[in-house]
């Protein structure tokens, strides 16, 4: 179906969403668990800052993005001093992007499915003389994994997917930054009808495929 | 064994406030802690357990102090030892019967040691769950889940077992049933237990300490303050609660 120029730009989309998805799963579980349990100061607006990926325009993703890990940008800036690394136009700049997008999918998700473990189940596991952490890897991770994967499944659709903010940090290099979103923009533009098509029918098929897995996952299991 | 309760916890969202101010003292074997829903039965019996934490006061039962607001006293609900029977017994439901039996045995990220798998298969036997050992709390009966449950608080021998209206999620004809096996249960373990109950099929069954919570007066006629209903044991409970409204 694809001869192996078409299929770079599969091969590197599915390997930084498939990283961006990792990174998403672990700091939003992480993030969604301390939303969900601790009524700290200022939760509220960690929670919308956490959000604004979601209704953010891409472009000010990715410009907020260059500030930060540009060649200019105070953690770029170290990177490239101490290290020698540039983060801008790699494809690790574009999982960067595409980790920053799907966080919030991670965290509604995982955050609800916290929220829907009854703090019986957890005490009861203390009045059995199990310690906190105990207490979350034995009970309240096993009852709630099946929302946070459902989350991640929407992570990896929506990593996929990115387009904005992937062009402004990691360029569209043919081979080496350009994902599918990048090459069906390219395909169109250059009139590439049989190409574009099948990227796009591939894209569409990969989501709808994730989609109903996630909401497979969301029906209620015990 | 003797149990000692003398706390205060004030309980507020949003323009309601309750109060909770009981005290009680008792040596029997089952203390009964009887009234109207919503007068602070179960939040005293989660401030018992650690689960909530009382504004002041002290609990201690037989030797051991569990909180004491003087002396900063207020150990960890897992180092309390104590069983605990949740209304609807919240039984994990993504374990077996046989590892709801042994969570309490079980440390995390390690298998069940040899002996600690004795353990559950003399529970299982004693509450008559050998059969269903392998199967999943939904697909048990009601009669059934208060066995895992009442197992289940029993492995880590806990010095007093706390139940929160054991029988109210039972049908009537399991009740008189359900409470022969806790009489059982508790002569068999040696163990004090304190209840919750507004039945007076409870209170007839299991002689004790009776504990008469106030509340809502209009609803409830004993809302005096250490009324006392029955107390075989002879030693004279006081509880008083009330329920404020701004």
């Amino acid at each position: 179906m694809f001869n192996a120029v078409e299929l770079s730009p599969l091969l590197l989309t599915l390997k930084v969403a498939g990283l961006a998805t990792c990174t998403a799963l672990v700091a939003g579980t992480a993030l969604a668990y301390a939303l969900s349990s601790y009524a700290f100061p200022g939760r509220d607006w960690l929670d919308a800052f956490l959000t604004l990926p979601i209704v953010l325009p891409p472009t000010v993703l990715g410009y907020y993005i260059i500030v930060v890990v540009g060649r200019n940008g105070f953690i770029g800036k170290w990177l490239d001093h101490y290290l020698g690394i540039s983060l801008m136009f790699t494809w690790q700049g574009a999982v960067i992007a595409a980790s920053i997008v799907s966080l919030p999918m991670v965290i509604k998700s995982a955050r609800a499915a916290f929220e829907g473990v009854s703090p019986d189940f957890e005490n009861a596991a203390r009045t059995l003389g199990q310690s906190e952490a105990s207490v979350f890897f034995r009970v309240t991770l096993p009852l709630a994994w099946r929302g946070i994967l459902a989350g991640a499944m929407l992570a990896f659709a929506r990593a996929m997917g990115e387009f904005g903010a992937t062009l402004m940090v990691a360029g569209d290099l043919p081979g080496r930054t350009q994902t599918l979103s990048l090459a069906i923009y390219d395909a169109v533009q250059a009139g590439h009808d049989t190409l574009s098509m099948q990227l796009v029918i591939f894209t569409s098929v990969i989501c709808m495929v994730m989609l109903v897995s996630s909401g497979k996952l969301l029906r209620a299991e015990y | 064994m003797t149990t000692r309760v003398s706390i205060k916890k004030t309980m507020s969202s949003g323009s309601r406030r309750f109060n909770l101010d009981v005290s009680f003292y008792s040596r029997g074997y089952y203390t009964i802690l009887s009234g109207p829903s919503g007068a602070g039965k179960s939040l005293t019996l989660r401030c018992i357990a650690g689960i909530e934490t009382p504004d002041s006061g002290r609990i201690e039962i037989g030797e051991r102090v569990l909180f004491d607001s003087e002396n900063r006293i207020n150990v960890p609900v897992r180092e309390r030892k104590i069983g605990y029977l949740f209304q609807d017994y919240a039984l994990f439901p993504h374990l077996s019967v046989a590892d709801n039996v042994g969570f309490g045995l079980k440390k995390l990220f390690r298998p069940l040691s040899g002996e600690g798998r004795e353990k559950v298969a003399e529970l299982l036997e004693i509450f008559g769950l050998r059969e269903m050992a392998e199967s999943l709390p939904r697909d048990l009966s009601g009669g059934q889940r208060q066995r895992v449950a009442l197992a289940r608080s029993l492995v880590n021998h806990p010095s007093v077992l706390l139940l929160d209206e054991p029988f109210s999620a039972l049908d009537h004809s399991l009740r008189e049933k359900m409470r022969a096996e806790l009489k059982a249960v508790q002569a068999r373990f040696n163990i004090p237990v304190i209840l919750i109950s507004h039945e007076p099929a409870d209170i007839r069954a299991f002689e004790g300490d009776i504990v008469e919570y106030s509340g809502k007066g209009a609803v409830h006629k004993n809302s005096s303050s250490g009324t006392k209903l029955f107390s075989a044991a002879g030693y004279s409970p006081e509880a008083s609660c009330q329920k404020v409204r701004f």
